[in-house]
């Protein structure tokens, strides 16, 4: 545990120290090629920003609708064919659409579950595994104003699905 | 997509909601989630900005150029079409690396530095090239050695083992990318002209 958090603490700056130094070495003028960098920081969030406030409002309104129980509820019989628990339906709705709503319901199955119970690693290893995967979509191609997509929804949301069910399967699988 | 999706969204919760008797939280939530969106949009120019920087002064350094070389392999194979465009394959591989070390505060700046690059060579400026097609799919993969946010709550929690779950997102993350990566290329071939 200690190594894992010393390598994932000391992983950020070391690349920032890593890039200043070797700027200075090969004689850049590192702070004004900062500040040119920086400055196109500000154009790419605000033309993400409007992208991040619709999607938002409609995330919050599927959350507090109570539609994702709802589906739960119906797709059970489902999800008792492949052997999928039920439990961790919700978090399997929500992953791909709220990183932090998701978070949420994974911290809430880990402390009413257990954390180290079976639905505990296994709501942890779906969070580690998959991403957040419309936002990523959303704002990827909303900063550069791209409509046409092609198929990439049905690609990224394969590979989550995939992910999810590889999860519950490993973890069976541990010992 | 999203001029699919969205409206899906807000059709279906809102409908919902009203026949469920759900109208309270909904109405909060309208509320919620548009300072929720304000508050990420102001971490992120944060963020943003940072790595912009840092990206724009490592780009004029050779460190860049080593990292693009231990990486070359995986990536002419993953963008076949990128291969003679050194500027997009270093902002890829700088992406690529933020993600592996579970960076994701840098990946995102770092990745839409890349597709703004590409974007650039777009001949058809509304469509996704086959390049960004697996760029985003990489990144909705969530290729990372160490999952750090799942392990500091699980160790928040009181795990015995907090890090027993490495092997298990390895092994799931794995596949979820070779089922992307193909259902990438796929769409790919299928849509060639």
């Amino acid at each position: 545990m200690k190594i894992i958090s010393f390598a994932s603490n000391i992983a950020m700056p070391m690349i920032i120290l890593l890039i200043v130094a070797y700027g200075l070495k090969e004689k850049n003028k590192v702070f004004d090629t900062f500040l040119v960098g920086a400055k196109e920081g500000i154009e790419t969030t605000f033309k993400i920003f409007p992208t991040l406030i619709g999607l938002f409002v409609a995330i919050g309104a599927l959350r507090s609708s109570g539609i994702l129980e709802c589906i739960t509820h119906i797709a059970s019989p489902v999800l008792n064919i492949i052997n999928f628990p039920g439990e961790l339906m919700p978090l399997a709705l929500l992953r791909p659409v709220s990183g932090s709503g998701s978070m949420a319901i994974a911290t809430d199955i880990m402390k009413n579950c257990g954390v180290d119970t079976m639905l505990g690693i296994m709501a942890s290893t779906i969070m580690g595994s998959t991403e957040t995967t419309l936002y990523t979509i959303a704002i990827y191609t909303s900063c550069i104003k791209v409509k046409k997509t092609r198929g990439i929804l049905i690609a990224a949301l394969t590979a989550d699905i995939v992910g999810m069910i590889a999860s519950v399967i490993v973890c069976r699988l541990l010992p | 997509m999203l001029n699919i999706v969205w409206p899906i969204f807000i059709i279906i919760s809102f409908t919902f909601a009203i026949f469920s008797g759900n109208l309270e939280q909904l109405n909060s939530s309208i509320f919620e989630s548009t300072s929720d969106a304000i508050n990420l949009a102001i971490s992120l120019l944060g963020t943003i900005c940072l790595w912009n920087g840092i990206m724009q002064i490592a780009s004029e350094t050779s460190v860049i150029e080593k990292l693009t070389k231990i990486l070359n392999p995986a990536v002419n194979f993953l963008f076949p079409k990128l291969k003679n465009n050194i500027k997009i394959k270093k902002e890829i591989s700088m992406n690529m690396i933020a993600n592996i070390l579970g960076l994701g505060n840098a990946a995102t700046p770092l990745g839409l530095k890349a597709m703004q690059s590409m974007q650039d060579e777009n001949t058809k400026k509304d469509t996704l090239t086959d390049s960004m097609m697996m760029f985003i799919v990489l990144n909705t993969a969530s290729i990372q050695l160490i999952p750090t946010t799942v392990i500091a709550i699980r160790n928040s929690l009181g795990s015995k083992n907090p890090t027993s779950i490495v092997f298990p997102v390895w092994i799931a993350t794995i596949a979820a990318a070779i089922a992307g990566i193909t259902v990438t290329k796929i769409i790919i071939n299928s849509t060639k002209k």
